[in-house]
């Protein structure tokens, strides 16, 4: 089973003659890896040495030492920042999840007009940000927004939305649910498409019901896709910033401020470039940790 | 009412039974496909209600859903109180350009990996996507500042590289590996040498694949706000910016704002429609979002 969801390798190679030397593809590859790497490493390696500074832009810029780092770890807004972006995370990841995954399974029965439903649905996905961004601001006003009305009229109290401390998360959280829902769904469908119809034929004959038919073949079966799409779907909730950065900006006060506004704030607002740098750094730092953890649990999720 | 048949294989059921859970099941699957679609449907249909009503019907409460009479003067006033027209031409540049350079590298890069097996360049790829993109912001905006670029079109069609490479790359690699190898062998034999054989077997075939790759580019590009962000000058603003910035200056000018953020959806609607068979069939398996 692990061959079969690996999907990076097919098919390997028929056996070759010994004399066939398999051509040599450098060439191809080194102007994507110049290009990629320029943008990538130069920046880099750059952010690393300005973390090194004391760095404002259009001023002055001498040596501090690791002194950056040390003010950063006792600097209280960062420590909020780093709170709200793993409260912001763990919500934003789990629920596409369940969300998605549910969608996926309707969506792999046949119904009339499935395509085109479909593409509706995955439109949230393609959907410019910022445009989706302005919508919701519009929809979460506490007085004129559409949501409380609705709310209204399932007999429920109006919320303050975006507008209150303790609501500002949750509801930028459903924002990025209604985003990346169907990006989980399609995950998962490519992993659905893959399964085979033995054991539901055999689970159909001993009469399971289909919670149990999920529970025990679906589920194992599309947990390795799960599992990528936890990935990613983690690696883009951490570094979201659109939508936090139109809703709220990390308001009211700094209660939605995430590692990402946080940063943006320091470089881009107070050009405090030594700063924010070594904000870059760590951040990083936490995105890998984080991926690899998962990677961890992926492997583990395909022996199991 | 026809009793079904059971499926062979089926613990006996009575007719009745087997019928009613049928429908139970069928009414189940309608019910879900409606929950799942309405959040996607109401907002696309707000945005639109919101574009298409006064203004004077945008901030009433309870709110009105249906513009009655419909009206196009929310488009009007955002094409003609700013410079609409020139910022939808900016982004076309910007994705354009970066679209194009990302097809020019990624395209045999895609190819080489894919042949060379050498997923551990992949791999780079996928850093490239997993850092957050304001993390290149600070250096690159220290070096274009440096060298004088800032405010023009340049450093943010060069910067929305780091979006349209790693995608073409991606799809280019998840395409090449399920070409056939015995057509450019039998070219290699015949003479060819490896970038010929590349240009005239493996090109033509990935055609499919190239344009894929280029929509999905071209349409994070298009989306992408941050950099156009830090780098635009009044002039060279991106869509995203611009809609931005209409949103600070016009807080409460709900029809306008709905207008433009609809103006800047609209190719990535259309460009979606035509690769959506694509998008599904598990493109985004490979990790392109």
């Amino acid at each position: 089973m692990a061959a079969q969801t690996d999907g990076i390798v097919n098919a390997e190679p028929a056996k070759r003659p010994p004399s066939y030397r398999p051509p040599r593809y450098l060439s191809f590859i080194v102007p994507g890896l110049i290009a990629t790497l320029a943008v990538i490493v130069f920046p880099w390696l750059f952010t690393v040495w300005m973390s090194f500074h004391e760095w404002k832009i259009g001023g002055s810029r001498h040596w501090v030492g690791v002194q950056n780092y040390v003010t950063l770890a006792g600097n209280q807004r960062f420590l909020e920042a780093i709170i709200h972006t793993f409260y912001f995370t763990a919500l934003a990841v789990i629920l596409p999840l369940v969300l998605g995954t549910f969608a996926a399974v309707v969506f792999h029965r046949n119904f009339p007009l499935r395509g085109v439903l479909r593409t509706v649905f995955i439109m949230p996905m393609m959907a410019t940000p910022v445009a989706i961004a302005l919508v919701w601001t519009m929809m979460f006003h506490p007085q004129l927004g559409v949501l409380n009305y609705l709310l209204s009229l399932v007999g429920l109290p109006p919320s303050e939305w975006v507008f209150a401390k303790h609501t500002v998360i949750p509801s930028l959280v459903l924002v990025e649910i209604w985003h990346w829902t169907p990006f989980v769904m399609i995950i998962v469908l490519g992993g659905l498409a893959a399964l085979p119809s033995e054991p539901y034929e055999s689970a159909l004959i001993d009469g399971a019901t289909p919670w149990q038919m999920f529970r025990h073949i679906t589920f194992p079966l599309v947990l390795p896709f799960l599992v990528v799409a936890g990935i990613i779907r983690t690696i883009d909730a951490l570094k979201a910033f659109e939508t936090i950065y139109v809703i709220s900006n990390g308001g009211p006060g700094t209660a939605s401020e995430t590692i990402n506004i946080y940063l943006y704030l320091q470089a881009f607002a107070y050009y405090n470039v030594g700063d924010a740098s070594a904000v870059v750094v760590v951040f990083f730092g936490i995105i890998v940790a984080l991926s690899l953890v998962l990677l961890y649990v992926r492997q583990r999720a395909k022996w199991t | 009412m026809t009793p079904g048949k059971p499926v062979q294989g089926r613990p006996v059921q009575s007719p009745l039974a087997y019928q009613a859970r049928r429908i139970g099941g069928k009414l189940a699957l309608g019910f879900s496909v409606v929950v799942l679609l309405a959040p996607c449907l109401f907002v696309f249909f707000w945005m639109l209600s919101l574009a298409l009503k006064y203004d004077i019907d945008n901030t009433a409460y309870p709110p009105v859903f249906i513009p009655n009479p419909p009206t196009f003067d929310n488009f009007v006033h955002v094409f003609n109180e700013s410079p609409m027209g020139l910022y939808f031409w900016n982004s076309c540049i910007v994705s354009g350009l970066a679209t194009l350079a990302a097809l020019v590298l990624g395209v045999p890069a895609g190819y080489g990996i894919a042949k060379a097996r050498a997923h551990s360049l992949a791999v780079v790829m996928l850093i490239s996507r997993m850092t957050p993109g304001l993390s290149y912001l600070i250096p690159l905006f220290t070096l274009f500042q440096f060298i004088g670029l800032v405010g023009t079109i340049w450093p943010i069609a060069i910067t929305h590289m780091v979006i349209t490479l790693p995608i073409v790359v991606w799809v280019m690699i998840g395409f090449f590996e399920t070409l056939p190898a015995e057509l450019e062998e039998a070219a290699r034999i015949d003479g060819c040498s490896v970038w010929q054989a590349f240009l005239y077997v493996a090109l033509p075939l990935a055609r499919p694949g190239i344009v894929v790759g280029a929509i999905l580019s071209f349409i994070y590009s298009w989306n992408n706000f941050i950099f156009g962000a830090v780098f635009a000058g009044r002039t060279t603003r991106t869509m995203p910016v611009a809609v931005y910035n209409m949103l600070t200056f016009e807080q409460y000018q709900w029809g306008p704002l709905a207008a433009a953020a609809i103006v800047v959806m609209l190719p990535v609607v259309v460009l979606t429609v035509v690769i959506q068979r694509e998008i599904v069939a598990g493109l985004a398996a490979g990790g392109v979002k």
